[in-house]
């Protein structure tokens, strides 16, 4: 039996979607942008950085598009006053939580978090600023971790895990005090775990992560490798 | 996996008969992890970084998935402890009904940081986000014992009293 088709309504769109698609999954593929942050095409959905949250007729609360399945006759609204308060208040939050100075960034002008910033329209960061004294592991030959730039979206251990299958990265404690750790907190260039492959490095939405040697905002990071591999895995598959 | 060998446990000394057995009873399956690791602080005290290392490859898991599930729970230990524990809530209705000034006091009383033991190792500090028995705010624990709904002082002066009973 073939999956039923749904149809539903966003932001006033009459729109359809396999019954297993999540409001995310058919809001883009009918040109409806959702601020996603933790969300990579590609990778498991995670519904952790709460960017993607819509409005959903007769429910009080908000729904992480991301991982939301569809349902008839849903009415879904991506954007109102209240989710631009929310999102924004978000973003301003992960500025808050670490030191992300744009201005000496190797990913200023292609980072994710600074995207967002401008698309929402911070022009001021309300909270005070924790300014933690993280570390930054650069023992590795060619890529940097800095925990300063870090947003802990957990794109990193999911494409080290789910896609290059080695599963370097994780998280340790939990809480305000989450750090990505490979192994058992082993420097990075000592990871016996890593294969090197970089995917970590061009799937971080920050300067969390980058290649040595490439002056500040001169990373480029190529994130739509992913789709890409993981087609080509299919094909081979089949 | 890529993992390196486990160090052998018969080169050494430890107890790793109990920790074999969680494993064992478990088949070895990955979901295991949690029982391992609390067999293993059991039998130990505390869990390093060969007691991880040793479960991880037993176990057929990454290293970096040992480390953080051991590092996302409080009830985990990753130095050795000392003789008596005192466990401080600092869960939302404990630190309203305040835990925050039972910590102080014992930093001011002992010297003590959450996570830290004693110079003379009699007395390691604990720290946890919530042990589930909010109904009793403020809650301490000592030595395992659960102690709840008393007033600050009175909850310092039964850590003075256990102290100085305790063997």
């Amino acid at each position: 039996m073939s999956e039923p088709i749904l149809t539903l309504v966003v932001d006033g769109l009459q729109v359809s979607g396999l019954a297993s698609e999540t409001i995310l999954k058919v809001a883009r593929e009918n040109d409806i942008a959702i601020p996603t942050l933790c969300w990579l095409e590609g990778l498991s959905s995670l519904g952790a950085c709460r960017l993607c949250m819509v409005e959903i007729e007769g429910s009080p609360k908000l729904h992480p598009a991301c991982v939301t399945p569809i349902q008839e006759g849903m009415v879904v609204a991506t954007r109102s006053e209240r989710l631009h308060r929310y999102r924004k208040a978000i973003v301003e939050l992960l500025f808050s939580e670490r030191n992300h100075i744009c201005a000496v960034c190797v990913a200023n002008g292609h980072c994710e978090l600074q995207d967002l910033a401008v698309q929402l329209g911070v022009d001021h960061i309300r909270f005070p600023g924790r300014s933690p004294q993280l570390a930054v592991d650069a023992s590795h030959a060619r890529f940097v971790l800095d925990h300063n730039r870090c947003v802990l979206c957990m794109r990193c251990v999911r494409v080290c895990g789910e896609i290059e299958g080695a599963h370097t990265w994780d998280v340790k404690n939990r809480g305000i005090r989450s750090l990505i750790v490979a192994d058992f907190e082993t420097p990075w260039g000592l990871s016996e775990t890593c294969t090197g492959c970089g995917k970590c490095v061009q799937v971080c939405p920050t300067g969390a992560l980058f290649e040595k040697g490439r002056p500040v905002a001169e990373t480029h990071k190529k994130r739509p490798f992913l789709p890409y591999l993981m087609a080509n895995r299919a094909r081979e598959h089949r | 996996m890529p993992t390196s060998a486990p160090p052998h446990p018969s080169g050494e000394n430890r107890p790793w008969r109990s920790v074999d057995q969680a494993m064992q009873r478990h088949d070895y399956r990955p979901d295991a992890l949690i029982e391992t690791l609390h067999a293993a602080q059991d039998a130990f005290g505390y869990l390093d970084g060969e007691t991880l290392a040793y479960i991880a490859a037993k176990l057929r898991l990454p290293p970096a998935k040992v480390f953080g599930v051991a590092t996302f729970y409080n009830h985990f230990s990753h130095k050795p402890k000392g003789e008596h524990t005192l466990v401080v809530c600092t869960g939302t209705a404990c630190h309203v009904k305040g835990t925050d000034r039972v910590l102080a006091w014992v930093r001011d009383r002992y010297g003590l940081l959450p996570g830290e033991t004693t110079a003379d190792n009699r007395l390691s500090l604990v720290e946890v986000r919530c042990v589930g028995a909010c109904a009793l705010a403020p809650v301490i624990l000592t030595d395992g014992d659960v102690i709840g709904k008393r007033g600050v002082e009175e909850t310092t002066a039964v850590i003075e009293e256990w102290l100085h009973h305790a063997p």
